[in-house]
């Protein structure tokens, strides 16, 4: 219609020329960064791609969640590191969770110790670098006394500064229909739950929803317990040459790592408690009084779930940074995906790989948080009637 | 976070190295560029202490020093003419790749790869290394076949970990590792008892010993080395003047503790009857023209470096805190594998 010169002066077409330029010009880079690295490795004679994977990674790792040996390939070492990545991440989000929403609370208090305590807490945590508080962890941790003279601390249970050792089940074939009878109990729970709530809201009686709930949890799984005859043996640890032997066990690398992320992460999430808590307008409070509700079911029932709509999208971003956080372990010897790939690239010498993949990792773990709290987020949020 | 940037900084160096490859290789630029320059820019270790470490003065010691100051010696008669470059494990290769510096004397193993396709050249290895073990004295252990079941401690990044994984493996013993990336934190979890043994070089195992612990005798080195660590100078491919220079600079140290000669004694040796002294010391001439150097070069390394027994002693044996026995570092003739080609 109309001829190119002309067509330049349209906003449109102009909008899509920019936007094509930009594009070339973003692959142009890749594209010559790609290849700048390839040609450069490929001078150096340093082998490329990723058949290092398959091959016998030949170094043993510290602690591991599936049985590996120095005889395992790569790969399987770069799971192992992952799988100790999101163990501690996974158990460091639940306790700063939990540790962030008491502070966060205890913030609030009109108690003047708790309040101050509170107060303390986060503003040291917050402000001390996150990898000196590791080390000061694992230094404390490894002040424990030696194996040979580990503190019992519970019967069976010892203390050192190999870690803690604990006994463990022995595995017994009943074992499997009490798992199945709790799975029962906790379907019975939700139906429970649900009942009582349509009770409620139908009578306006209240129902003793918490109790019968934990009854029904846990009546099954008893009576298939004493069912199939109270298997109840146990593996205890015991001292055995340069440690202990038997039982299980939980390293002080995992132990400190999980404290200095926990602590530290929940130093932030206690503030987003509180602002979240301190955006639900007073009123609001005032109106539960006014019903005659207790100030603990206010703050359940009214308070929390309006502030939830506050707290969740930032608290997303303190999730992912324990995440990434973790990746501080090299600091203190637990051995997660940086880790092990560390080591990989060293004994390879495939150094980009190890990079690229790392980073390609973190990235899939990071929106895979992000999508799941976008989720319950959307779930929490107001729904106008 | 730190180990990210590290494994980038690895990546960067590879690439740039491989740039700086192509415009290196001219014969004797090396050499001539030293001698016009006046003084050997040397690669050392950061601080490893008994190989390079600078004083309080900064005036660095150790044994890679004291061949640095060797080769100084044997250039411009004066060991003082060296300057020093601290590299990390890291930087050390890319550094001389590069033309920073003239020669690396920095506890570098001598492997295949780096002679051939990192386009170095390996001068004699100057300390015969071998992985090995640190215990506590009170396990009373004898042997590293007597750690089965024994947490390890081991510092990443190089081929330790590989080595002891291999050596528990070969003789059929299970052993649970502690991988730390930084020295400190490693050494301040093995003395804390986190480890039942350290595991690294047997010289520096017996460095951090010295540093670390009020009685050495508390901890002891086993006697098993693992694995293989010929630690040799190395210069970059492409100048053999320069290369022979650093060779013989160093079998000139060897000779000499054959020979019975030390700084002390060299002055008085100058009258020797023996035609092999007499070609060292350049009172026969010949060696020095055919290295492109003043006929006293030999004489200037002994009388200012000492011979090879001189530098050991003074830098990680008796005479250090470090109390390494001579061990394969010995002369051939007493049992180990120090030998001098002939020098003439």
């Amino acid at each position: 219609m109309t001829n190119p010169v002309q067509a330049l002066n349209s906003a449109r077409v102009r909008g899509w020329l920019y936007q094509a330029l930009f594009l070339a010009c973003t692959l142009a880079v890749a594209w010559y960064l790609v290849s700048n690295t390839l040609t450069n490795l490929a001078n150096r004679g340093v082998a490329t791609g990723l058949g290092f994977l398959h091959r016998e990674a030949g170094f043993e790792i510290g602690e591991s969640l599936l049985s590996y040996t120095a005889s395992d390939t790569y790969l399987k070492a770069l799971v192992v590191g992952l799988l100790n990545t999101l163990a501690v991440s996974a158990a460091g989000v639940v306790l700063a969770t939990v540790l962030g929403v008491l502070i966060g609370i205890g913030r609030l208090s009109s108690n003047w110790m708790v309040n101050r305590f509170a107060t303390l807490y986060v503003e040291t945590v917050r402000n001390v670098p996150l990898l000196l508080q590791l080390v000061v962890w694992y230094t404390i941790l490894n002040r424990l006394p030696s194996p040979r003279e580990a503190l019992e601390i519970l019967p069976g249970i010892f203390l050192s500064n190999r870690g803690m050792k604990f006994p463990v089940l022995v595995e017994h074939a009943g074992h499997g229909w009490i798992l199945l009878a709790l799975v029962a109990g906790i379907a019975a729970a939700f139906a429970v739950v649900r009942h009582g709530r349509r009770r409620r809201e139908a009578t306006g009686k209240p129902f003793p929803t918490l109790p019968a709930a934990i009854a029904a949890v846990l009546l099954p799984p008893a009576l298939a317990f004493i069912a199939t005859g109270a298997p109840l043996a146990f593996d205890v640890p015991v001292l055995a040459g340069f440690n202990f032997e038997g039982g299980g066990s939980v390293t002080p690398e995992f132990t400190a790592l999980l404290i200095g992320l926990s602590v530290y992460t929940a130093g932030f999430i206690a503030e987003i408690v509180r602002s979240g808590i301190l955006a639900v307008p007073h009123g609001q409070t005032e109106a539960g009084l006014a019903l005659g509700l207790s100030p603990g079911k206010i703050l359940r029932l009214v308070i929390l779930p309006q502030a939830l709509r506050v707290i969740v999208p930032p608290l997303t971003s303190q999730y992912l940074n324990l995440t990434k956080n973790s990746s501080l372990a090299v600091a203190i010897g637990y051995p997660d995906l940086v880790s092990v790939s560390n080591t990989s690239a060293n004994q390879t010498g495939q150094v980009v790989e190890a990079v690229a993949m790392m980073m390609l990792v973190y990235l899939i773990i990071s929106l895979a948080i992000s999508g799941f709290m976008n989720w319950y987020n959307r779930r929490v949020a107001l729904v106008t009637r | 976070m730190k180990s990210h940037l590290s494994a980038l900084a690895i990546a960067a160096t590879l690439s740039v190295s491989a740039l700086a490859l192509s415009g290196t290789a001219q014969a004797g630029a090396t050499f001539d560029g030293v001698k016009q320059k006046g003084y050997v820019q040397c690669g050392v270790n950061l601080g490893l202490y008994g190989f390079s470490a600078p004083d309080d003065k900064g005036k660095w010691s150790g044994l890679d020093v004291d061949m640095c100051r060797a080769v100084a010696a044997a250039m411009f008669g004066d060991a003082e003419k060296v300057k020093y470059t601290p590299l990390s494990a890291q930087q050390r290769l890319p550094a001389l790749q590069s033309g920073e510096i003239d020669l690396l004397a920095r506890n570098t193993t001598r492997t295949l790869t780096r002679d051939t396709a990192n386009g170095l050249n390996f001068t004699p290895t100057n300390y015969y290394d071998g992985q090995g073990f640190m215990v506590s004295a009170k396990l009373g252990l004898k042997s590293a076949k007597q750690l089965n079941g024994a947490t390890v401690c081991v510092l990443p990044g190089t081929t330790t970990e590989q080595n002891v994984s291999d050596y528990f493996r070969a003789n059929k013993m299970t052993f649970k590792p502690v991988v730390i990336e930084k020295n400190e934190e490693l050494n301040k979890a093995f003395f804390a008892g986190r480890c039942d043994a350290l595991t690294s070089d047997a010289s520096q195992l017996a460095a951090i010993r010295a540093a670390e612990v009020q009685n050495p005798a508390d901890y002891v080195i086993l006697p098993e080395l693992i694995s293989k660590e010929p630690l040799s100078p190395a210069v970059r491919q492409g100048d053999e003047e320069w290369t022979n220079l650093v060779t013989w600079a160093f079998y000139a140290m060897v000779q000499a503790e054959e020979k019975g000669l030390t700084s002390e004694t060299v002055d008085a040796a100058m009258t020797s009857p023996d035609p092999d002294v007499k070609r060292l010391l350049g009172v026969t001439a010949g060696n020095g023209k055919a290295l492109g150097v003043e006929e006293n070069w030999a004489y200037a390394i002994i009388k200012q470096v000492g011979n090879y027994a001189q530098s050991y002693e003074r830098n990680v044996g008796a005479g250090s805190k470090l109390k390494m026995p001579r061990g394969q570092n010995a002369l051939y003739t007493e049992g180990g594998l120090m030998y001098a080609p002939p020098m003439k």
